[in-house]
């Protein structure tokens, strides 16, 4: 299967500080990496320098065109969608809004379509269609940041702790939504998680990063088994 | 009886043009959390602009418009020139540009048109109307006004341009994600609240006539309004100036003379900041962690 | 040591600049003490404690109305009446720090100066116009030298000035240079942290308010004499702002930065005005967004910085 994120050498800094040291990684097409480490290795990092807001050094490419050093709006105009660590709902406005928002970059039909979609995906959300972002639950909010993800109907979707501070029903309902979304949306997903044993169970292939260095990297499956890996990184 | 009607009338005609500046200071602050204090000396730059285009012929109505959109374009280009690099500074280094185009639209109007009063033609013409307690031009001024606040409100509320610009003023980061070009956001915000102020000093002008100071008090107004009715609340903003229009006018006719009307705007600005800095409709966000 | 060497050189020029000078150079150097002085007021609060101040001139009308009725309805002398002006300026500067507090640096700048384009017309008021009269203003009598010294009025008043001037300099470079100048840093750049260290943050501003309403009062006293008159159209809102230019083009957290900002606003407009009436405020209004990008820290910021790059002796 071909990569449709390949990324090569990439290093990032915030100010003066480097972060990344020249990582190598790729995503394949319609398929789910999953990016784990410990807190401070540099995994949110990753995916701010794959969506354009921190400064960079290397190649990041998408279907073969150069992501590197375009500007956040560009990026999600090429069809990457990132939902945040915080999630990026816009609380101040309704359910509504920020699906509205989602879709931006699209025509009003295709938005139609697709806001169909996220509420197959979650209903909660038509229920609190027209309640102010802010007021929702943790677990609603984080779906409602995919589900404004998926407006943009992303070639790929970078997700950042989506179990952040969920209860684990919660988790699991999320979870499952994402192996929906990869198998019948097709939608290739860059996964960062602290949860190593949900992610690997779900993602097809995995990286390791430590302090800003991928440390092993390989099939999802090679990376869950190897027990030296999981005692020394993962921690269980 | 007749005395307060009066006054309660020009106080809301009065109050729509602070209405309109509240607005605009309210909306380029939601955005980026400035204050613009050379708000009013656009505003009466522009309606110099409207004056020579008059004088030299051009038909009132469409002299109105290419002010406008004159106006548009200058509030567009200071905000990307000047402001945007400024983005995240200080305080002190933003209140200084503020205070620096204050100084150069004050000063440069003085120095192309000179300092004398001048008369500004209103297109509202005629004897008092509604019982004689109304001049056509209040009559006109509050319509326009009111058009202009009411397309303002539509096009934030439905348009999807509209929604991306209120997005883009609550959370520029998440904002940027969806796509949506901020930097134009803001320069686009910027320019609409030049044109509403253009549009407030055309109102103005014809009666307390043109002259580089003219927008001074009327600023300060609007200052009082936006933060009575809510610094962060387009529409707290211009029930507030409304308000202060009403109360500015009942008080400088029944309680403190006309005289102490400016004073009484920054005993207001002073009490609402002490009492609720938030103002009367101020919206706290709720937000579940 | 150095900068009070430097200090006693100043003082020492500016004193002999008093039989030298033109009359009308005189009066303009006398200026620039007076302002440098209100600068001074303002760079205590805006510059050091971080508190943006859009209304100092109104300090400076209180100051200089004190004066003029003082001397005028009471034949208060008119030394005597720079002590009065500074308690009335204090209070009244104490009250207006009490709703800054709750007021992050826009909200003051605001209210501030709501205050300033407020002040003119509180002058002119009817209530009030038994003492401030009215429109019209009042005279102030300039003082003759002291003693029978054999200098003329003029002379006198520039000497008197620059001697407040320079103990209100020496005063304000043993505050900031202090334990309490440290304070008022602390809580310009990190109210919380400063609160942690035990500072009542709260307090400490309204006093820092206070004082440099003080200063400026006296500053605007000391007008009252110079210029024999005071009138409430003399302090227009474009007074704060001229003293508001002269802060960031002198420099805002410096001692020596009032007196180049004090330069700059008494001697631009006479050049400017040559060209055009207008000319000096678009001047002030380029000059003060270009040192806002350019040179933030003003002048005398500019040049301690190309002092500070002489390196640093080896060991």
């Amino acid at each position: 299967m071909p990569h449709l994120l390949e990324v090569v050498g990439l290093h990032a800094r915030y100010g003066d500080v480097r972060v990344l040291h020249g990582i190598d990684f790729h995503v394949e097409q319609g398929g789910l990496t999953a990016l784990l480490g410990a807190n401070g290795a540099g995994k949110t990092t990753t995916l701010r320098a794959l969506s354009g807001m921190i400064r960079t050094e290397g190649s990041i490419t998408l279907a073969g065109s150069k992501l590197d050093g375009l500007r956040p709006e560009e990026v999600a105009r090429q069809g990457v969608a990132h939902v945040p660590d915080g999630r990026g709902t816009i609380l101040e406005l309704s359910v509504d809004e920020n699906l509205q928002l989602g879709a931006y970059t699209r025509t009003k039909a295709e938005a139609a379509a697709d806001r169909e979609r996220v509420f197959d995906y979650f209903p909660k959300l038509r229920q609190r269609n027209k309640q102010q972002a802010g007021t929702l639950s943790g677990g609603e909010q984080q779906m409602l940041a995919i589900g404004r993800a998926l407006m943009l109907r992303p070639r790929l979707l970078l997700l950042d702790e989506p179990s952040f501070g969920l209860a684990p029903l919660i988790i699991r309902e999320i979870f499952d939504i994402m192996r929906r979304i990869r198998d019948q949306d097709g939608v290739s997903i860059l996964l960062v998680e602290q949860n190593a044993s949900l992610a690997l169970d779900l993602a097809d292939q995995a990286c390791l990063l430590e302090t800003g260095r991928i440390v092993a990297s390989g099939p999802a499956s090679d990376i869950a088994q190897d027990e030296s890996v999981r005692r020394s990184y993962l921690g269980y | 009886m007749d005395g307060f009607l009066h006054q309660l009338l020009a106080g809301i005609a009065s109050g729509g043009i602070y209405a309109s500046v509240a607005l605009a200071l309210v909306m380029i602050f939601q955005a980026t959390h400035h204050v613009n204090f050379a708000q009013g000396e656009m505003a009466m730059f522009s309606t110099y602009i409207a004056l020579v285009l008059i004088q030299a012929g051009v038909p009132y109505w469409v002299a109105f418009a290419i002010t406008v959109a004159v106006s548009f374009v200058m509030g567009a280009v200071i905000q990307r020139v000047l402001l945007t690099p400024l983005a995240g500074s200080p305080v002190l280094a933003s209140v200084g540009v503020f205070i620096g185009l204050l100084l150069i639209f004050n000063s440069a109007a003085g120095w192309l048109f000179g300092y004398t009063l001048k008369q500004f033609p209103t297109p509202f013409d005629g004897p008092p109307v509604m019982g004689g307690f109304v001049t056509p031009h209040d009559l006109g001024a509050f319509v326009v006004t009111l058009v202009v606040l009411t397309a303002v409100w539509a096009f934030f509320r439905f348009t999807t341009l509209g929604l991306a610009m209120r997005a883009a003023a609550y959370n520029p980061s998440s904002s940027r994600l969806m796509g949506i070009r901020v930097g134009a956001m803001l320069a686009l915000g910027w320019g609409l609240a030049a044109s509403i102020g253009a549009i407030a000093g055309m109102m103005v002008a014809p009666v307390v006539f043109l002259d580089p100071n003219m927008m001074s008090g009327v600023l300060l107004y609007a200052f009082a309004g936006a933060l009575l009715g809510g610094i962060a609340n387009p529409l707290g903003a211009v029930v507030g100036g409304f308000a202060i229009g009403i109360i500015e006018n009942l008080a400088g006719a029944y309680l403190v003379g006309n005289e102490l009307k400016l004073t009484l705007a920054l005993v207001i600005i002073v009490a609402v900041l002490m009492v609720k800095p938030a103002g009367i409709f101020g919206r706290t966000i709720v937000s579940r962690v | 040591m150095r900068d009070t060497l430097i200090g006693l050189v100043v003082v020492i020029i500016a004193v002999s600049l008093a039989f030298v000078a033109s009359d009308y150079r005189l009066f303009q150097l006398t200026t620039v003490a007076i302002y440098a002085i209100a600068i001074l007021g303002l760079a205590l609060v805006t510059g050091y404690n971080g508190q943006i101040s859009l209304g100092h001139g109104a300090f400076y009308a209180v100051g200089a109305y004190v004066t003029a009725i003082l001397t005028s309805m009471y034949d208060v002398p008119y030394w005597a009446t720079l002590p009065v002006s500074a308690v009335v300026c204090a209070a009244i500067g104490f009250l207006v720090g009490l709703p800054a507090l709750r007021l992050g640096g826009l909200y003051l700048a605001l209210t501030t100066f709501a205050l300033a384009v407020a002040t003119p017309q509180l002058l002119k008021h009817k209530a009030l116009e038994h003492w401030t009269g009215g429109v019209q203003g009042i005279v102030v009598d300039k003082p003759d030298a002291p003693f029978g010294l054999p200098i003329n009025a003029d002379q006198w008043v520039y000497l008197f000035s620059i001697a407040v001037a320079a103990v209100l300099f020496a005063l304000a470079g043993n505050l900031v240079r202090g334990r309490i100048g440290r304070a008022m840093r602390a809580v310009r750049d990190n109210a919380l942290a400063a609160e942690a260290t035990g500072i009542d943050v709260a307090l400490f501003k309204t006093r820092t308010f206070a004082v440099s309403a003080l200063v400026t009062g006296i500053a605007g006293s000391l007008s009252a004499i110079v210029v024999g008159f005071v009138s409430p159209d003399s302090f227009t809102v474009f007074l704060s702002i001229t003293l508001f230019t002269g802060l960031v083009v002198g420099g805002a957290a410096t001692i020596a930065g009032p007196i180049f900002g004090a330069m700059f606003i008494t001697f631009l407009p006479n050049l400017a005005e040559q060209v055009s009436k207008a000319a000096p405020g678009v001047i002030y209004g380029v000059l003060l967004i270009a040192f806002m990008f350019l040179l933030p820290a003003g002048v005398a910021g500019g040049l301690n910085r190309l002092h500070r790059r002489r390196p640093a002796p080896q060991p």
